[in-house]
């Protein structure tokens, strides 16, 4: 038992690099798939019924298909249509686009919990379309999500661990690399279960920070 | 797509739906055992059934299927692709359900159980009877959505070399030479898993609010 934990702290620059790599990846997908999620959610608010409809759709089949199989959609059967993407691209794309629908979703609910006189008010001092949603709408709705928000961004990073099997450098396939050379496979994946551990404790901390702070400022 | 390969995806439909149950009915009830050590406060195990929720759901489902399914047989424990999968997605599971059932006990008011107290009834009586019905009924939703995340997690048991649903997609895609299709008939399936969870979703709310009323 101790020589696997000492092969994988002799390699722990490669384990590291596959936690910078998860860390990388799932700080863009989060950041990109919030943007997007909070442009989804004015599709999914939308009067139009069809721009509604539409939105509601693409966020109601991003909740049925499992993470992994959408990556394999991208990365196999995109090809079929010629767009041809890296691992690395492919699964960055997989992540935000997947996540845009649960991010949308989020934000949509926290939205129709907005009491109507906050929205009414805003129109009456001139406030319209964009920056209504901007100054008035979405300020209350992302600090209601935040928490919401923080489960997700949880949930990023345990989805690009499924990037391993498209071959992404992240931290589970540093963790596979180690084990599968040297075969120590429980100190390299208890070692990467413990980072995991320790990236998602910093996640909801920092979510327990912007609340306290947005808290103090009421 | 040929008949045989439906065939072949209908073969890993069954065994997504062995193992993602097998997975859920395992982890239920252990996920309740760890949610009672810490609503009971029992020292140590409390706090052991704590580091292991917060490690656990932590933890991507590759990643613990990989650790079970390579790390146990080097301490002894033989453990085949099937097992480890069911293991894998029962562990998973089984932390997330222990967050919703300690909701539900932290939730569960005093007063009920001081007047069961009071008529002498003994604590695992007072249990079965008095809290747990209750508690079950008001977690039930968020029981069965926790149930359709662990079937969209299911996957993860590829890396172990299980044929399940994605599996077989990608088996045929590579074989076809055509993806498109098995992925789009893997995405028909998977659906109507989640859909047979939302229909039990449904009724659920349905019952506890009409049982709420009543």
């Amino acid at each position: 038992m101790s020589r696997g934990w000492l092969i994988v702290w002799m390699h722990r620059g490669e384990l590291l690099a596959g936690l910078a790599t998860t860390l990388w990846i799932s700080v863009l997908a989060s950041l990109a798939s919030l943007a997007l999620g909070a442009l989804l959610s004015i599709a999914l608010m939308s009067r139009h019924r069809m721009t509604a409809r539409t939105a509601r759709s693409f966020v109601d089949t991003m909740r049925c298909v499992p993470f992994l199989l959408f990556v394999y959609v991208v990365y196999y059967g995109l090809p079929s249509f010629g767009i041809v993407l890296g691992n690395w691209t492919a699964g960055l794309a997989s992540l935000i686009v997947y996540n845009t629908g649960y991010m949308g979703e989020l934000i949509a609910a926290a939205w129709r919990a907005l009491p109507r006189e906050t929205i009414e008010a805003g129109h009456a001092f001139g406030f319209h379309r964009f920056t209504l949603f901007r100054c008035i709408i979405l300020p209350p709705v992302a600090l209601t999500a935040a928490p919401m928000i923080g489960n997700q961004v949880v949930q990023i990073v345990k989805d690009s661990a499924f990037l391993t099997i498209i071959a992404v450098a992240e931290l589970t396939h540093a963790a596979t690399n180690i084990q599968s050379f040297y075969f120590v496979p429980f100190a390299a994946f208890l070692s990467a279960v413990l980072l995991y551990w320790a990236l998602c404790v910093a996640i909801e901390s920092g979510v327990g920070l912007v609340q306290a702070v947005a808290e103090r400022r009421r | 797509m040929s008949g045989a390969n439906w065939l072949a995806l209908l073969q890993g439909g069954g065994i997504t739906a062995v193992v993602s149950l097998a997975g859920i009915a395992i982890g239920l009830p252990f996920g309740l055992l760890l949610a009672v050590l810490r609503w009971l406060r029992v020292p140590v195990l409390a706090q052991a059934a704590a580091v292991y929720v917060s490690v656990v759901r932590a933890a991507p489902a590759v990643t613990l299927g990989l650790l079970i399914f390579f790390a146990l047989p080097t301490i002894g424990i033989e453990i085949g692709p099937i097992p480890a999968g069911i293991a894998t997605l029962a562990i998973s599971t089984s932390a997330f359900d222990c967050e919703i059932f300690r909701g539900g006990l932290a939730a569960f008011p005093r007063d009920q159980l001081e007047a069961a107290m009071s008529f002498g009834m003994p604590a695992i009586l007072r249990f079965r009877r008095i809290v747990l019905p209750q508690v079950l009924r008001n977690v039930r939703p968020a029981l069965i959505n926790e149930m359709t995340l662990i079937v969209k997690a299911s996957p993860a048991i590829a890396v172990m070399g299980v044929v399940d649903i994605t599996r077989a997609a990608v088996e045929i895609g590579a074989a076809t030479y055509r993806p498109l299709p098995p992925f789009l008939a893997a995405l028909v399936l998977y659906s109507l898993f989640v859909l047979v969870f939302v229909v039990l979703q449904r009724t659920a709310e349905r019952r506890a609010r009409a049982e709420a009323v009543a």
